[in-house]
């Protein structure tokens, strides 16, 4: 087990390698390069460009400033943030508490929702129930997340809910907090709409999911075996099925992940949740090169991670993986 | 392939391939969502094709006649006030129908050149890395992990941000947009393609082929290529739904298509900040791109269990 991690972990240094090429060669390649954001500037002359670029060392063949930028980034140095006027890691470090709460929260909420109604689902195949889920699954996978985010704006924080009794359901659209100190209650009224939205996309994945490794299992000769034993529906299903079923969904979890990233910017920007998503939407708008470059470098270096975690609990959890 | 494998039984194999042609359709039209899903899908396309007759205005026209600083209301919720715009007007005072129709075009339209340029590139690093496996698959391969491992929408934002600094948003026109969506999306093709080669190649036919004395690129493209389409088409459909959801989203976040070109993802751009005094301004489009989605999705829902039922 211990050589599989090891060598999982030293395959992936070679993919994080080719990865850091591949965008910086992207993005010094594309129109306008790292000097973009100058070049509609007047005040900027083209005989500044070029000095600009001379003290960059712009001017420099392609693979010299490769090394030079990965040098730099070992030691841990992304580069100065024109937008936050700070360097980008401690930028990027600063806001990070926000995102992971924001993501942590959705995630528990759609795999927990998401895996019980894929259950529900397998249980009773083609009954009205599953008929249901599956056709809020593929509302949820069709929906583009920002529009769901500005109905679900319209619903409880333009208009609100009514209740009997006189209430109202209303909840905040921006932010994380309306008290200058923490308290609970409030971060949880803000907390409400952002992850909904957020859980959204993965919800229906998961429960997709679900539903068919467990149909899958249903139909394996351990599951004959055990009801033939004479275990009862809810022993078979939690003891040999759900157990078997289950160990899939790790590589589900870790496949979504990349497009939780992607929600998570849109989201932030939306409910302005004052996250590293946020952060790096209006570092777009502002032409802020060094703090795309090194947010998007961490993103793909996050789903690296999350794969070869994928990968190592996978064969943690089921045996039949061989790791030699 | 029967012209240059003389089959033994030449009317049994065309008996095959009727027979299969039929249960395709059957199983198709059996599939009601995606039957509906057609159905939606065409009058959609429909009414982008005839947006110019459709349409009750000119959609970039700003309406001075009733508009007076805030948004025109639909004529379902205010008759007198709507001033003939059915859906509204926008907060510009653009009516909000004939914009949804000609926003339909551009929709519709990213979402198949941008398959069709995404096809091509996965097909073409497939099928290569699938039949010559080796070296050549190595690489090909390590580019597509490298892709897959890096999120799909903030990398189109940083690229689209480039683009749109260098020029103040006047590159990013729907060609641009096109190239650097299917430029990044292809390597779920190519994998599929992969996957299907790695096992093509070893049937007999393919060997039959190369004994006779075929060229690679023959044997790939006439021989093999014809054999992996079913799972290209599913996931090229399916990739036509995702990719119209990632384009409003660009466009929504302002890196997509500019306005005033209309774009089901630029309406909804302003409509957060009015929120409050239109919702039909938000509310439409967003219908325009659920239906369109989902009717695609169930298409190729609808597809995957026509073609192959045992595809996953």
């Amino acid at each position: 087990m211990f050589t599989y991690v090891v060598r999982r972990t030293l395959a992936a240094i070679p993919l994080l390698l080719l990865i850091s090429i591949i965008l910086f060669v992207i993005l010094n390649n594309a129109p306008g390069g790292p000097l973009a954001p100058y070049l509609q500037n007047p005040h900027i002359t083209p005989a500044d460009i070029v000095r600009l670029k001379h003290n960059l060392g712009l001017d420099k063949p392609i693979w010299f400033r490769y090394f030079v930028w990965l040098g730099t980034m070992l030691h841990g140095d992304f580069g100065y943030s024109t937008s936050n006027s700070e360097p980008v890691l401690q930028a990027i470090l600063e806001r990070l508490p926000a995102t992971l709460e924001l993501m942590g929260v959705a995630f528990v909420v759609s795999l927990g929702i998401g895996l019980a109604a894929g259950i529900f689902s397998a249980v009773r195949p083609y009954s009205f129930a599953d008929y249901f889920i599956t056709t809020l699954a593929f509302f949820g996978q069709s929906m583009p997340v920002f529009w769901f985010a500005l109905m679900l704006q319209l619903l409880f924080s333009v208009h609100g809910i009514p209740l009997p009794g006189g209430y109202e359901i209303v909840l905040p659209s921006a932010g994380i907090s309306t008290t200058d100190t923490f308290n609970l209650g409030d971060r949880i009224e803000h907390l409400i709409m952002p992850v909904i939205v957020l859980s959204l996309l993965n919800l229906a994945l998961y429960s997709r999911f679900m539903r068919s490794s467990l149909l899958e299992v249903t139909k394996t000769d351990y599951m004959r075996t055990a009801a033939a034993k004479g275990l009862s529906g809810a022993a078979i299903l939690f003891k040999h099925g759900l157990k078997n079923a289950l160990i899939p969904v790790v590589t589900i979890v870790a496949v979504s992940f990349p497009s939780v990233l992607g929600g998570a910017i849109v989201t932030e920007t939306i409910f302005a949740w004052p996250g590293a998503g946020r952060m790096f939407y209006s570092a777009l708008l502002q032409s802020d090169i060094a703090l795309m470059m090194g947010y998007l470098l961490i993103l793909a270096f996050a789903v690296v991670f999350a794969n070869l975690l994928a990968d190592v609990l996978y064969a943690w959890l089921d045996p039949r993986v061989k790791y030699d | 392939m029967a012209a240059i494998i003389p089959s033994a039984q030449p009317f049994e194999e065309e008996d095959t391939t009727v027979y299969s042609k039929v249960t395709f359709w059957t199983r198709l039209r059996r599939h009601k969502l995606a039957v509906a899903g057609i159905v939606v899908l065409a009058l959609i396309a429909l009414c982008a094709i005839l947006a110019p007759l459709l349409a009750p205005f000119d959609p970039n026209a700003i309406d001075n006649v009733h508009w007076q600083g805030t948004p025109l209301p639909p004529c379902f919720q205010d008759a007198v006030l709507c001033g003939g715009h059915p859906l509204g007007t926008d907060a510009v005072g653009r009516d909000l129908l004939s914009r949804l129709l000609f926003g339909a075009r551009i929709s519709l339209q990213i979402g198949i050149f941008t398959v069709l340029f995404e096809v091509i590139i996965g097909v073409i690093v497939g099928s290569l890395a699938g039949y010559y496996g080796g070296w050549v698959d190595w690489v090909m391969m390590r580019i597509t992990d490298v892709f897959l491992s890096i999120p799909l929408l903030p990398l189109l934002l940083v690229l689209t941000a480039i683009v749109a600094a260098s020029s103040n948003k006047a590159a990013l026109s729907f060609w641009v947009i096109v190239l650097i969506i299917g430029a990044l999306s292809w390597p779920t093709v190519a994998r599929l393609v992969r996957a299907s080669f790695l096992v093509l190649r070893e049937r007999e036919f393919a060997e039959a082929a190369k004994a006779v004395g075929n060229s690679d690129l023959r044997i790939i493209f006439r021989h093999l290529l014809p054999n992996a389409v079913a799972p290209i088409v599913v996931q090229a459909t399916l990739d036509v739904a995702n990719i119209i959801v990632l384009e409003s989203t660009l466009s929504y976040l302002g890196f997509g298509i500019q306005p005033p070109t209309a774009s089901w993802g630029n309406m909804l751009s302003d409509a957060q900040a009015n929120l409050q005094i239109a919702w039909w301004a938000a509310v439409f489009p967003g219908l325009c791109i659920l239906f369109t989605v989902l009717s695609i999705n169930y298409i190729g829902d609808g597809l995957r269990d026509a073609l192959d039922p045992n595809m996953k």
